[in-house]
């Protein structure tokens, strides 16, 4: 769940939402620059997005007693890299926020840069890395996008710790608080997104490879390792 | 593996997951006053209790601008959302099976000829 309306002092929510306007920048200009070169991603991109549409929608609940929703960015980033998908957080969160009364307009900047920068950051950033080591293609595309999810959370939690640090612990003592709040009741919500990310994945790897070549991957070395 | 196989072990395990904590976590019981406790409520309404106890006096300086009349009209938004995702990836996986079926009847003709 992201941060709510107002819940983010003025100079926060304003220095958030300045970093998030340049990252959204960067994202539709890499958008936009795969688009013009193959305007054959536009299918990829749009199913990113849809992606992301559901997962978002999804409220479910946890072994905390409480409940959250799924990113659904880490597809995306795994596909057209970590900054595309800042613009498609974006659209989400805005919808949300204005419709739904679900995180927030001053607060939208905070949550554009956990869910559309630093989680497809993170599920990019191990995707690279557990390639490199070889696991599999399942074992990858399940680390990569369920700790995108948790690394979104773990953001939420920093960003609130920052904001309201305990007056007796500091900053430590309520990011352990508000981690047990988003991370803790995150962790089956992730194991779940990285399942359903493995399901899509090995259909798109299936019925758009021709697509996954000209995105760059090598989908002869990929065949084998499913 | 089978492909269907996987499918189906990823979507029984995602089931899983989702209903496991429905069952495990115990309904609390009854307050003093009466009224029940509530489980599963949203983590952010969690995280507003919190920030209550860390800085009680931080207030709120901006409501949202539309709020809409009840929960029902909430699911109506939430399912809108989840099925125009749905909606487009059900065209790309159509879209996908059928072009992968008109390249192979490509391949069969010209075997033909």
């Amino acid at each position: 769940m992201h941060i709510m309306e107002g819940f983010l002092p003025v100079a926060h929510a304003a220095a958030w939402g300045a970093v998030s306007t340049v990252c959204v920048g960067f994202g539709l200009r890499s958008i936009a620059n795969s688009i013009k070169t193959k305007p054959e991603l536009k299918m990829l991109l749009g199913v990113s997005t849809a992606f992301t549409f559901i997962l978002s929608a999804l409220k479910l609940p946890s072994l905390t007693g409480s409940c959250s929703h799924p990113t659904g960015t880490g597809l995306g980033a795994i596909l057209f890299g970590p900054l595309a998908m800042a613009p498609v957080a974006a659209i989400v969160l805005l919808f949300q926020a204005v419709l739904l009364a679900h995180g927030g307009l001053t607060t939208l900047g905070a949550n554009i840069f956990s869910m559309g920068v630093v989680g497809p950051l993170a599920g990019y950033g191990i995707y690279r890395l557990t390639r490199i080591i070889g696991l599999s293609t399942s074992l990858t595309i399940f680390l990569a996008a369920s700790l995108a999810d948790l690394a979104t959370y773990i953001t939420t939690a920093t960003q609130l710790a920052l904001a309201f640090p305990d007056p007796a612990g500091g900053f430590a003592a309520s990011l352990i608080k508000f981690l047990g709040i988003f991370a803790v009741t995150q962790i089956p919500l992730a194991i779940s997104e990285g399942l359903l990310t493995v399901l899509i994945y090995s259909f798109i790897q299936k019925h758009s490879s021709d697509e996954l070549t000209s995105l760059g991957f090598n989908m002869n070395a990929e065949e084998e390792r499913i | 593996m089978n492909t269907r196989l996987k499918n189906g072990i990823l979507i029984a395990a995602v089931a899983a997951v989702t209903i496991l904590p429905l069952v495990i976590v115990k309904h609390p019981t009854a307050r003093a006053d009466g009224t029940q406790a509530v489980v599963f409520k949203g983590s952010d309404d969690q995280a507003a209790a919190a920030v209550k106890t860390i800085a009680p006096g931080y207030k709120p300086w901006f409501a949202p601008i539309f709020k809409t009349p009840s929960p029902e009209i909430d699911t109506l938004l939430f399912t809108l959302q989840a099925a125009i995702g749905a909606g487009f990836i059900g065209y790309y996986v159509g879209y996908s099976r059928g072009r992968a079926k008109m390249n192979a009847n490509k391949s069969d003709s010209k075997h033909a000829h």
